[in-house]
């Protein structure tokens, strides 16, 4: 299943996040199981199927992370099943180094500096992912499969910064 | 299922054959039903005016009794009135009795499942719930004397899997059909949202007997679009009764003597205590003793809020996270809307406006709002309103998951998740030539099985026999827009459809239902099987009249001659079969059709949504 041509929307990494969500609600009138409860059990199924398909679609193409995940699943690349881990040294070393941050901050000021730091990450890790989806050619879809991997840390270690911003506010 | 009338699709039915579509409010402690006539939805009332339905069921050798009159029996006969019964649904014997230990009632000991002994027998949740949805539809046929066509059903958000079953399971026992289980504080929304047009994000506050859910929604164009659901299932306004007859027993130096006997005349005490001083700013707490004493207490509002302010500050804490889960500020939230008996608390009031910076929505009562949206919601989906652009994307409330090594829990589908959906996820046999292998399909957050809800165990059967991790067994999970969740199995590499047979942990296999379905009618086995012809003949109509339809709007453009031919021949049977032949004929006839036009079908709905997404109205395809 393709879920850029689900949607209308050109197979890229880019996404018109307007045109996304006006593209939902179109598909959500034309295919949500309330508006077939008095058709035949075919239809019913059928839609509901292919519902389920818009919602996961809409998830897919909202997040940058599983959109890239399904772009590249769509040139061949399967990441969901793999075992691959990251490879890269010295991203490696520089996440010990974070997390050993993460664990001395117990203070607002020093979590939402950590938060910056990583948003900023995640920010540029998103727009070399971007360009690496860009040329298409079989070399630069592996790195950007390997950036996304270490993409993957970055979220991770984004959301235990706020569950321990969380943990101090409570 | 209640026979339909046909329409051409996007003609609306003439006026006298209006279909009629209620609205019932399942609740723990009352029951309602609604109806749209003239265009507003409004609670229907009894012969004696009264809308509310007490949601108890007294049992006696001779009948059934529900409502008032049984609750009124519930001090006098206590073994044989069900009170609460919503407290049970889709749970074990061992949650029931470990969660609530003065229960009056007598459980069956040897059952998993919580069934009540009476003097009219024994009976299970499901059953009881049953009673008080035909009560309801008995009240609504009486009231509009008219046959129902369907109701939607409201739960709380964050009911399981199970307690929705059962809900769904009530439903078909009392014959009524189920148009859709709605969420509580949906409900609330769209009687809210369709009264003041309102767009932007509100928040629905939603505070039982027994329950309490909060939940964030987004509505444009019609669209209300549930962004995330919390709550806690276990706290409501009954928390409060307890939380201050506690303080009584404190205060007084109660024994346990008269703790136990008085269990409930303090209970009520509490309850009234807590009612007056909605308006007054004390109140005596007040109960007569056997000996002619009394206990008296004098309670003043400040003392109550003070005894209740934990119990709300942990509401609050919810709709914090559940905030977050919708990643909406506080400042982004438009309205905040009260739904339940113990929103009339006026701290809980309060609080909630204090925490969202806005005075509450109250203006329509909190008891009827959810039955009123409700009704709103069934007028629409037996298709009263064509015009209607509204639309319900309610999210899955509880995650989903299935039990892997080590009694750990691993999530497929995560709670909030927009539903209807579709998960699937891949298993392998890890011994030579297995041919079996078991799931445990669980629904919660924590990451214990053990402290998770145990929705089903199923066993895959009939695997083909490979060495170990050769079989690739796929399986789906499918939640439905009732929030239910179906599960389907197969062997990819020979695309075997593995058989699944699920248990339900807590809940009725379908074989029960249909048992406890045929000795509910007092008709006679031809009566059935006369009702079934007459269903089967109305789907095949039904079916014909809209691949007809179908036929000559895309026949040409979609089919090759020969596809158009095959189709075309199978509806000339069906047709055919629908006149004359017997039941099971007729079922055959339409599974046949239905096979055969299913790629038309698909191809169909494909065209349709490409049209509307290169800019065309979907009216004009």
């Amino acid at each position: 299943m393709n879920y850029f041509s689900l949607y209308n929307l050109p197979e890229q990494f880019e996404v018109d996040l307007d045109k996304l969500k006006q593209n939902y609600q179109t598909l959500q009138k034309m295919t949500h199981p309330d508006r077939f409860a008095n058709a035949s059990d075919q239809q019913k199924r059928l839609t509901m199927q292919k519902n389920a398909q818009v919602n996961d679609a809409y998830t897919v193409l909202k997040s940058p992370i599983a959109r890239a995940e399904h772009l590249l699943q769509l040139r061949g690349l399967e990441l969901a099943s793999e075992q691959e881990t990251v490879g890269n040294v010295e991203f490696l070393m520089q996440q010990m180094e974070w997390r050993e941050s993460l664990e001395d901050a117990n203070d607002v000021a020093s979590l939402q500096l950590l938060a910056k730091q990583s948003d900023d990450d995640i920010q540029a890790q998103t727009q070399a992912l971007s360009a690496l989806l860009a040329t298409q050619t079989d070399e630069d879809n592996k790195t950007a499969a390997e950036k996304l991997r270490e993409m993957k840390f970055l979220f991770k270690f984004k959301s235990e910064i706020e569950s321990k911003l969380d943990g101090l506010d409570a | 299922m209640a026979l339909l009338q046909i329409a051409e699709p996007g003609q609306s039915a003439a006026p006298h054959q209006r279909k009629i579509g209620v609205g019932i409010d399942l609740g723990t402690t009352n029951s309602l039903v609604s109806t749209v006539k003239s265009g507003e939805a409004n609670t229907l009332a009894d012969e004696f005016g009264q809308h509310l339905l007490p949601s108890v069921v007294q049992y006696s050798k001779e009948s059934v009794v529900v409502g008032s009159k049984a609750l009124a029996a519930s001090n006098t006969d206590p073994v044989n009135t069900i009170v609460s019964v919503k407290r049970f649904m889709g749970r074990s014997l061992k949650d029931v009795t470990a969660h609530w230990q003065n229960l009056p009632y007598q459980f069956k000991a040897d059952s998993q499942n919580p069934i009540f002994q009476t003097a009219g027998g024994d009976v299970n949740p499901v059953q009881v719930s049953s009673q008080i949805l035909s009560a309801l539809k008995e009240r609504a046929e009486a009231s509009l004397a008219d046959e129902i066509t369907g109701a939607v059903i409201t739960v709380p958000a964050y009911f399981d899997d199970a307690q929705r079953q059962g809900t769904k399971d009530a439903a078909q026992l009392a014959g009524i059909n189920v148009l859709r289980l709605l969420n509580e504080p949906t409900a609330a929304a769209i009687a809210y949202g369709l009264d003041s047009k309102e767009e932007g994000v509100i928040g629905v506050y939603d505070l039982g007997g027994g329950t309490f859910d909060i939940s964030v929604l987004r509505l444009n164009k019609g669209v209300f679009e549930v962004l995330a659901t919390g709550g806690n299932s276990a706290l409501g306004g009954d928390d409060f009764d307890h939380a201050l007859v506690e303080y009584v027993i404190r205060e007084l130096n109660l024994d346990i003597e008269i703790q136990k006997r008085y269990h409930r005349d303090l209970m009520n005490a509490a309850k009234q205590t807590k009612q007056n001083l909605t308006d007054a700013d004390s109140s005596a707490f007040v109960v007569d003793l056997s000996d002619g004493q009394q206990l008296n207490l004098n309670i003043t509002k400040d003392t109550f809020n003070q005894i209740i302010e934990s119990l709300v500050a942990s509401t609050i804490a919810a709709c914090k996270r559940t905030l977050k889960d919708a990643d909406v500020t506080i400042d982004e939230v438009n309205n905040i809307v009260m739904v339940g008996g113990s929103t009339r608390v006026p701290v809980v009031r309060e609080k909630v406006a204090a925490f969202f910076n806005k005075t509450p929505l109250t203006s329509i009562d909190p008891d009827k709002v959810v039955a009123v949206g409700a009704g709103i919601q069934a007028d629409i989906l037996v298709g009263n309103n064509p015009d209607s652009d509204m639309l319900l994307l309610d999210v899955l409330p509880l995650s989903l998951g299935l039990e892997t090594m080590g009694g750990l829990v691993e999530k497929i589908i995560p709670r909030n998740t927009t539903i209807p959906v579709a998960k699937a996820q891949e298993f392998t046999t890890f011994k030579d030539g297995q041919t079996a292998m078991m799931v445990h399909v669980l629904q919660g957050e924590r990451e214990l099985v053990d402290d998770c809800r145990s929705l089903a165990k199923f066993s895959l059967q009939g695997l083909p026999p490979m060495t170990a991790g050769a079989a690739h067994i796929r399986v789906t999970f499918q939640v439905d827009a009732d929030g239910l969740l179906n599960v389907t199995a197969m062997e990819k590499s020979t695309g075997v459809q593995a058989e699944i047979q699920v248990k339900p942990s807590y809940g009725l296999e379908e074989t029960e239902i249909m048992e406890m379905l045929k000795s509910s009618m007092q008709n006679a086995k031809q009566d059935m099987q006369a009702r079934m012809h007459k269903e089967q003949q109305v789907e095949a109509s039904r079916v014909l009249e809209a691949m007809y339809s179908a036929l000559a709007e895309d026949g040409n453009e979609l089919l090759s001659e020969a596809e158009r031919k095959v189709i075309d021949d199978a509806l000339n049977q069906l047709a055919q079969d629908a006149q004359n032949a017997d039941t099971e004929t007729i079922k055959k006839s339409i599974e046949n059709v239905d096979q055969l036009t299913q790629d038309f079908a698909a191809r169909r709905m494909d065209k349709s949504i490409q049209l509307a997404l290169s800019g065309q109205s979907v009216d004009d395809i």
